[in-house]
C-alpha cells in the first residue's frame, strides 16, 4: 500500500437543492487516493445525490467538487476521470459481455487489439472468463454486476463509484462480494467510493466511512472508530445496535467522568469526556458490552470488574424477551427503573442459552471503558 | 376464472362460450364480405347491377397497366415519406415526453391523443382552412412579407412586389403534410412506450463511459427503442398506404393515391370487379409488409 495519501476527491461546501428540498447540505470532505470510502446513511439522506454529483449526473447548487485537483463544475459526466457501477447495473441489454465491457474503449477510439486484451484482462479480474459471448439476459444478477464492474474498471478510472453495489444480491452472495470488492480494490489500487445504507457493508469494506444524515456528515471515521467512538446519537444508533440513556454529567476530569442516568443508574468512565459540567448528556452502551450475572458466579464476575467505585456501572432488571440467534442470545431486560435495555450474550458453550429464562431477575454490569458519553 | 381461460384446452365449454360470439361476428361481418369481394375480383360486369363471377384474371391483368402500377408506386412513396417524416418529428416528441417531469407527462400525452377524439373530416377541413390561399398560414406569410418590404423602404430600398398567396393546398405537399398530421400520434405513442420502458441508467452509463449525447443516442437509445420504431413504422405506413380522405380533400389532380382510384371504381366507374382486384392487391402488399416485420421480430427473438 502506498503511504502517500493525497486527496483524489475534494468536496467543498457542496449543497444540492431540488426545489424546496435540500438533499445535500453544505458538505465538505476529502476522499484520499487509494482508499475504500463509504457513504453510509438511511435512504433519502443525500448520499446517492452526493455520489451522482461526483459522477456529474447532478450539478451542485452550491460549492465545488475537485477530482485530482481539477474543478469539475463545468465538466460533463463523459469527460470525468471517474466511472460508476449503477445500482441497477445498467448493463446494455443489446450487447454481449465483450461488447458491454469494451463499450467505453470503443468510444474512446482505442485500437481493436488493445480493446481485446484489456477486456480479457478485466473479465479475468472479475472472474467472468468464459462468459465473453453471453447476453445479459442469460446471466444472473451477480454476474451482471461483475459485467458492470469490469466495464468500469477497464476504463482505468481514477475513482470508481459504486451505488448500492450489493443491495440486489442475496445474503450469501452479498457476504462473498463484500470480500471480493475489498480484494479487488486492493488489487487494482483504484479509489472506490461506495454508497450504502447497510452498516455491515460499510464496516466490512471501508477504510473510512462518512455517515450522512439529512444531507450532512454526521461523522467521518474508520469503521472501528465509528462503532466504538460514535460522535452523536444518530451515529451510535445507526451503526450497530445500542442502548441510549439520558443523564447529567456530574464529574468530568481528565482521567474519569461520571454520569447520573435516572433510567439506568450511576455511570462511571475511566476517561474524561470534556463536556460542560451538569449538562444533559446521553450515554450509549452496546448490548455486547453488558455482562449478565449468572446466579452463583455473580460475585466472581463482579470481583473481576473492580474498575468503578461501588454502586456504579451496575443495574438490575427482569428478562422480558429473549431471542436465540445461534451464536448469541439477545435479551430484552426491563430495568427496575422501568426502561428497557438490550443485552447480547455469546453462547460460548452449548448450554449457555439455558442459563436464563423469561421473568428471571438478573443483575448486570459493564466496564468503565464501555459507555460512550454523547453530547448531541 | 382466468385459470379457466388459460387452460382452454382442458376447459372447452367455457372457452367455447366466450369465443363463439366474436368468431361468429368476424365470420359474418368480416370474412364473408371480404370473400365476396375477393370473388368479385375474378368476375366481370354483366349488367348495371349484376356481376358474373367467371374466374377471369382480366382485372388483375388490367391492374398491371402502368397507369395503375405508377399509382401504386406513388402511394408507396407518399406513405413512405409520410412515415419517415413522422419518425423524424415523432422521435424528439416521444423523447421530450419521456424525459418531461412526471406531472407534465399525462398532459403531454393527452395533447398527442386529443386529435383522435375529433372527427378526421373536421380535422382535415380545419387544416385546409389553415392552409387555404386566404388561410392563416398565408396571412402570416403575407404579414412577414409586408414587414420585410417595410424594412426595405426604411433603408431606402425599393419595396417588394405585392404579396401573391402561396398555393399550399391541392398538391402533393398538402397530401404529405395532411398525412403526417393525421398519423403522427400513431408514431409517437409506440415510440413513447418503448422509450418509457428504457432504463434511464443505461443512458447515464453510456455517458459515464465517455460517450457523448449523439453516440449515446445512436448506440443505446435507438437500438433499444427498435421495437417501438418498427411498431410505429408499421402502424403509420399501413394506414397511410390506404389513405383516402386526405388525398381526396387536400390533393390535386395529380396526387390521387390508390385508395382514391379504388373508390372511383366502386362508385363513378361502377366497375366493382376491377375495384375488388385493386383492393386485394393493396391488401396483399400490406400482408407482405406485416410478414416481413414478424419474420424480423422472430429473428430478433431467436438471436
Amino acid at each position: 500500500m502506498t503511504q502517500a495519501k493525497q486527496p483524489i476527491i475534494q468536496i467543498r461546501n457542496v449543497s444540492k437543492r431540488f426545489g424546496k428540498v435540500t438533499a445535500v447540505d453544505n458538505i465538505s470532505l476529502d476522499i484520499l487516493a487509494g482508499e475504500f470510502f463509504v457513504l453510509l446513511g438511511p435512504s433519502g439522506c443525500g448520499k446517492t445525490t452526493l455520489l451522482r454529483m461526483i459522477a456529474g449526473f447532478e450539478m451542485p447548487t452550491e460549492g465545488q467538487i475537485f477530482i485530482d485537483g481539477q474543478d469539475m463544475s463545468l465538466v460533463p459526466p463523459n469527460k470525468r476521470p471517474v466511472n460508476m457501477v449503477f445500482q441497477s447495473y445498467a448493463v446494455f441489454p443489446h450487447m454481449n459481455v465483450t461488447d458491454n465491457v469494451g463499450y467505453g474503449l470503443r468510444i474512446a477510439g482505442v485500437s481493436k487489439g488493445e480493446i481485446r486484451d484489456r477486456v480479457a484482462e478485466a473479465l479475468e479480474l472479475v472472474k467472468l472468463g468464459g462468459f465473453e459471448d453471453r447476453m445479459p439476459d442469460q446471466m444472473s444478477g451477480g454476474q451482471r454486476q461483475r459485467v458492470a464492474l469490469a466495464r468500469s474498471l477497464v476504463m482505468r478510472p481514477k475513482v470508481l463509484l459504486l451505488d448500492e453495489p450489493l443491495s440486489a444480491l442475496d445474503a450469501k452472495l452479498r457476504a462473498q462480494m463484500q470480500f471480493e470488492l475489498a480484494d479487488l480494490q486492493d488489487k487494482v489500487g483504484i479509489t472506490f467510493v461506495t454508497v450504502t445504507h447497510d452498516q455491515d457493508e460499510a464496516l466490512s469494506m471501508a477504510s473510512r466511512v462518512a455517515v450522512i444524515n439529512k444531507g450532512e456528515v454526521a461523522q467521518l471515521a474508520p469503521p472501528a472508530d465509528l462503532y466504538e467512538y460514535p460522535a452523536n446519537r444518530f451515529v451510535a444508533d445507526f451503526v450497530g445496535s445500542v442502548n441510549i440513556f439520558e443523564g447529567k454529567l456530574t464529574l468530568d476530569e481528565p482521567d474519569k467522568a461520571a454520569v447520573d442516568c435516572p433510567g439506568l443508574g450511576k455511570i462511571y468512565l475511566n476517561h474524561g469526556v470534556t463536556g460542560p459540567h451538569g449538562a444533559d448528556v446521553w450515554v450509549a452502551l452496546r448490548p455486547e458490552k453488558i455482562y449478565l450475572h449468572v446466579p452463583g458466579e455473580g460475585k466472581a464476575v463482579r470481583a473481576a470488574a473492580q474498575d468503578a467505585p461501588d454502586g456504579h456501572n451496575l443495574a438490575r432488571g427482569t428478562i422480558k424477551g429473549m431471542s436465540y440467534l445461534g451464536d448469541i442470545t439477545l435479551y430484552e431486560i426491563q430495568l427496575d427503573g422501568g426502561q428497557m435495555i438490550r443485552v447480547s450474550r455469546p453462547n460460548l458453550s452449548r448450554h449457555d442459552q439455558e442459563d436464563f429464562t423469561w421473568d428471571d431477575k438478573v443483575s448486570m454490569h459493564w466496564r468503565a471503558d464501555s459507555p460512550v458519553v454523547l453530547l448531541s | 376464472m382466468s385459470g379457466a381461460l388459460q387452460d382452454w384446452k382442458s376447459q372447452k365449454k367455457p372457452f367455447a362460450a366466450v369465443v363463439t360470439a366474436p368468431v361468429f361476428w368476424l365470420a359474418l361481418f368480416f370474412v364473408a364480405p371480404m370473400a365476396i369481394v375477393w370473388l368479385y375480383s375474378f368476375g366481370q360486369n354483366a349488367g348495371p347491377a349484376d356481376i358474373e363471377i367467371s374466374g377471369t384474371l382480366d382485372n388483375y391483368k388490367r391492374a398491371t397497366e402502368w397507369l395503375y402500377v405508377s399509382i401504386f408506386l406513388k402511394s408507396f412513396a407518399v406513405a413512405g415519406l409520410t412515415t419517415l417524416l413522422c419518425l423524424i418529428i415523432g422521435f424528439p416528441v416521444a423523447m421530450a415526453i419521456t424525459f418531461a417531469a412526471p406531472k407534465w407527462r399525462p398532459w403531454l400525452l393527452l395533447g398527442i391523443m386529443l386529435p383522435f377524439w375529433t372527427n378526421l373530416l373536421i380535422r382535415t377541413y380545419a387544416l385546409m382552412a389553415l392552409m387555404g390561399t386566404n388561410g392563416y398560414m398565408n396571412k402570416g406569410l403575407a404579414g412577414l412579407w409586408e414587414g420585410a418590404s417595410w424594412l426595405r423602404t426604411l433603408v431606402g430600398m425599393q419595396p417588394l412586389d405585392a404579396w401573391t398567396p402561396v398555393q399550399l393546398l391541392y398538391n402533393n405537399f398538402a397530401v404529405v403534410l395532411g398525412l403526417v398530421y393525421v398519423h403522427l400520434p400513431f408514431m409517437v405513442l409506440p415510440l413513447y412506450s418503448a422509450l418509457d420502458r428504457l432504463d434511464k441508467s443505461l443512458i447515464e452509463a453510456s455517458l459515464d463511459l465517455g460517450a457523448g449525447h449523439l453516440k449515446t443516442f445512436m448506440q443505446i437509445v435507438v437500438p433499444l427503442a427498435a421495437p417501438g420504431i418498427v411498431a410505429g413504422v408499421m402502424i403509420t405506413l399501413i394506414p397511410a398506404l390506404g389513405a383516402y380522405l386526405t388525398p381526396d380533400l387536400m390533393g390535386g389532380t395529380d396526387s390521387q393515391m390508390i385508395a382514391n382510384v379504388i373508390e372511383r371504381q366502386f362508385k363513378r366507374a361502377n366497375d366493382w370487379p376491377f375495384g375488388a382486384a385493386l383492393s386485394f392487391l393493396l391488401i396483399y402488399a400490406m400482408f407482405i409488409l406485416i410478414a416481413f416485420q414478424s419474420m424480423r421480430s422472430n429473428k430478433v427473438k431467436a438471436a
